[in-house]
């Protein structure tokens, strides 16, 4: 189903939860709305389901206006964080029972619920009760259960997020796949950047009940066309500094230089403000160095995380191996300078080519 | 503050009536060394709470028996093992000050007002709560209550050992990790034996020195970060350390060298040829990558994460997953891998087999 939002937005009392959003959805198309809590994913989901009424603007299904339509009467189906499933029936009767409510014939009602456990390998366990599933069989029972019903709009509200980490990254993998198959549209929410990234699709930035940016999933990573979009997709945080540019150097301050590419050195002297990733700035190498007070070092299996101030500025340094640092060690970080986004006096993206 | 040691603990819960007993706890023998910082690491239903809950003895174990310094505490209640414990959601009592949440714990066990005071401003201070200490808990964020309660975990200095279950789980993401640099940066200052339960890998390999991989019912394998990355004793820790996690091929091996799909590989070590049993090889998607002369595969699947990218290949019915850097092209026409042989293990019924002369 191709989904559009024109000038929507959602005021609740004096409060504004949307401002002003305007985004348009292809059909079968895997979307992503990545922002921190509060910046507005469920109220943007909840507009397009029809849960929630527009305070103005409008919206609209394959190119008709929908606006005001309630749910039960649109082919669209919404999963929440907590997965909520019927205790006392088995997964076939949970799968089964948004069919029976649509009183479907009964070999329909088969053949469709034994489909969907296929896909998403609940199969075997058909007769069991939720109880006795592990937390990832009983979410993928409650996905089974949102898809069966052939909806073309499927809405996910991080569905994951109450997951083990290990079982996130399985389902990551399996979703996608999943929904090529069904050729739903499918808006998916998360605040994890890196879930983002790995579902792929498209994706929209928001903060603070704004759509920020919308558009291919690893060129808004690349090219995020402000500070702040950059901000929402980088986790850990983009390493921010403001930098003093003269002529065709950067200062960060009187010790630490770079030369800057054409396209920023062509502009006015002043100030701009650089946006590094945590992942090109590294605790051994080459390029620009910098000295820094290290705040912990963090481990994830085969990386580190180092959190570290470089002239004021909080800064991480996302490293591959195990770096250890004790608490307020000074240490040097390096990164190349081609890898630095420029930002200008509005913090918008200032393009350079590589 | 003591050592704490586990001699051939079982455990199982009542079974239903007409049920064998399932051991939830399966035989651990385990020592924590006095002032050591560990984690205990396991995905849900793996048995770490309840090894947790037969330490501060919530849990009294079918079998086997607990050592505090060498003395026996297997029957002893909870209140008599002066243990700490923090729990996954904030414990705090709303209505009382931060100062009076703190200092509870002390005054419970009848330690003379200046000192309460002494020591109640000194752990406020470590947790960053001092200019709070008159504040209502009631009026605090999830987090600021899940600092009150670390703190009146840490508050007692009489403690044998603090335990944490899953901690941090209330916590705003970009809040943890300022709370996991206090928390190891706290038991630095303080010493005390830390057991931290988590089934994040991130929380578990931050703060802890050694870290005990739990698996249905069993410890897998204890070991420094860098020993579980490197080394893994078992598949399973090669597959739950690390994003994404170890590869697990089938192979054969010959003149104690695994071959795998007709490839006769090295592994940097020679095995016994003749052991029995399921044999595989495990091989992390970082130490796999592309190459001119090695296994043909096709790619199946490239994934942009941004700082690299995650490749699926398939070699026949095997799918391999490599990591590969965020420039690096990938081979458009007939792919080819290699395995890192100093990276390479090769594990038997699912345990690493050992080199040959070790």
């Amino acid at each position: 189903m191709a989904i559009e939002l024109r000038n929507v937005s959602l005021r609740v009392g004096a409060e504004t939860h949307i401002y002003e959003t305007s985004l348009s959805l292809e059909p079968g198309q895997f979307n992503i709305l990545l922002g921190t809590t509060l910046s507005g994913k469920t109220s943007l989901m909840r507009l397009m389901a029809g849960l929630e009424k527009p305070s103005s603007g409008t919206l609209w299904a394959n190119g008709e206006e929908v606006t005001g339509v309630p749910v039960q009467k649109r082919s669209v189906a919404m999963v929440y964080q907590a997965f909520i499933n019927y205790p006392s029936f088995s997964v076939y009767d949970n799968i089964a029972s948004p069919l029976k409510v649509a009183r479907l014939p009964k070999n329909e009602i088969d053949a469709r619920v034994r489909k969907f456990a296929d896909l998403l390998q609940l199969t075997p366990m058909l007769e069991r009760l939720p109880a006795e599933l592990s937390g990832g069989q009983q979410q993928r029972t409650a996905l089974a259960r949102a898809l069966v019903k052939g909806a073309e709009l499927v809405l996910l509200d991080e569905p994951l997020a109450n997951l083990d980490y290990k079982l996130r990254e399985e389902l990551r993998d399996e979703l996608p796949k999943m929904f090529a198959d069904t050729g739903a549209t499918v808006v998916y929410a998360t605040s994890e950047p890196l879930e983002a990234l790995m579902l792929g699709g498209y994706t929209a930035t928001l903060n603070e009940g704004r759509v920020i940016q919308f558009g291919k999933t690893s060129s808004i990573y690349r090219h995020p066309e402000n500070l702040e979009s950059a901000r929402v997709f980088s986790d850990p945080p983009v390493n921010i500094a403001a930098i003093e540019k003269r002529g065709d150097t950067a200062y960060l301050n009187n010790s630490v230089s770079w030369n800057v590419p054409p396209e920023l050195a062509a502009m006015p002297d002043g100030y701009y403000k650089i946006g590094l990733r945590p992942h090109h700035l590294s605790p051994d190498g080459a390029g620009v160095e910098v000295e820094g007070e290290v705040q912990i070092s963090e481990i994830s299996g085969s990386e580190s995380i180092v959190r570290v101030i470089v002239e004021g500025n909080n800064w991480v340094s996302e490293a591959h191996g195990i770096h250890s640092y004790e608490f307020g060690q000074n240490a040097s970080f390096f990164f190349d300078s081609s890898r630095c986004m420029y930002f200008d006096a509005n913090e918008m993206l200032i393009e350079t080519r590589v | 503050m003591s050592r704490i040691e586990f001699k051939d603990v079982r455990h199982a819960y009542p079974p239903a009536a007409g049920q064998t007993p399932v051991y939830a706890l399966k035989e651990v023998s385990q020592v924590w060394e006095d002032g050591g910082a560990y984690a205990l690491l396991g995905p849900s239903g793996c048995g770490k709470t309840t090894l947790l809950n037969i330490i501060s003895g919530l849990l009294t174990p079918s079998e086997g028996s607990i050592l505090f310094d060498g003395r026996e505490v297997t029957q002893l209640p909870t209140t008599e093992r002066h243990i700490a414990q923090v729990f996954q959601f904030p414990v705090v009592y709303d209505t009382m000050t931060v100062f009076d949440n703190l200092a509870f714990p002390l005054r419970n066990r009848g330690m003379p007002e200046p000192r309460v005071r002494e020591r109640v401003v000194e752990i406020a201070a470590m947790l960053d709560l001092s200019d709070r200490l008159k504040q209502r808990a009631a009026g605090l964020t999830a987090d600021g209550k899940q600092k009150i309660s670390l703190g009146r975990g840490l508050v007692r200095e009489d403690v044998n050992a603090i335990l944490f279950d899953e901690p941090l789980t209330v916590i705003d993401p970009h809040l943890k990790w300022q709370l996991r640099s206090k928390l190891k940066e706290l038991h630095q200052q303080i010493g005390v034996t830390m057991i931290y339960v988590t089934h994040d890998q991130v929380e578990a390999l931050t703060f802890a020195d050694q870290v005990v991989v739990m698996h249905d019912g069993a410890v897998v394998q204890v070991g420094s970060p860098i020993d579980l990355f490197n080394k893994p004793k078992h598949t399973f820790v090669g597959y739950f350390i690390g994003s994404p996690g170890m590869n697990v091929l089938p192979c054969k091996l010959e003149q104690g060298q695994p071959v795998f799909a007709n490839n006769l590989l090295s592994s940097g070590y020679p095995v016994d040829t003749d052991l029995s049993g399921k044999l595989e090889i495990g091989i992390r998607p970082e130490f796999v990558s592309f190459c001119d002369d090695g296994i043909p595969v096709q790619i199946e699947k490239v994934e942009d994460l941004g700082r690299y990218q995650v490749v699926t290949v398939k070699h026949e019915a095997e799918q391999i997953k490599m990591l590969v850097g965020e420039d690096q092209e990938i081979p458009a026409i007939s792919p080819q891998i290699e395995f890192d042989p100093d990276n390479l293990r090769i594990y038997c019924d699912d345990w690493a087999v050992e080199p040959q002369n070790a």
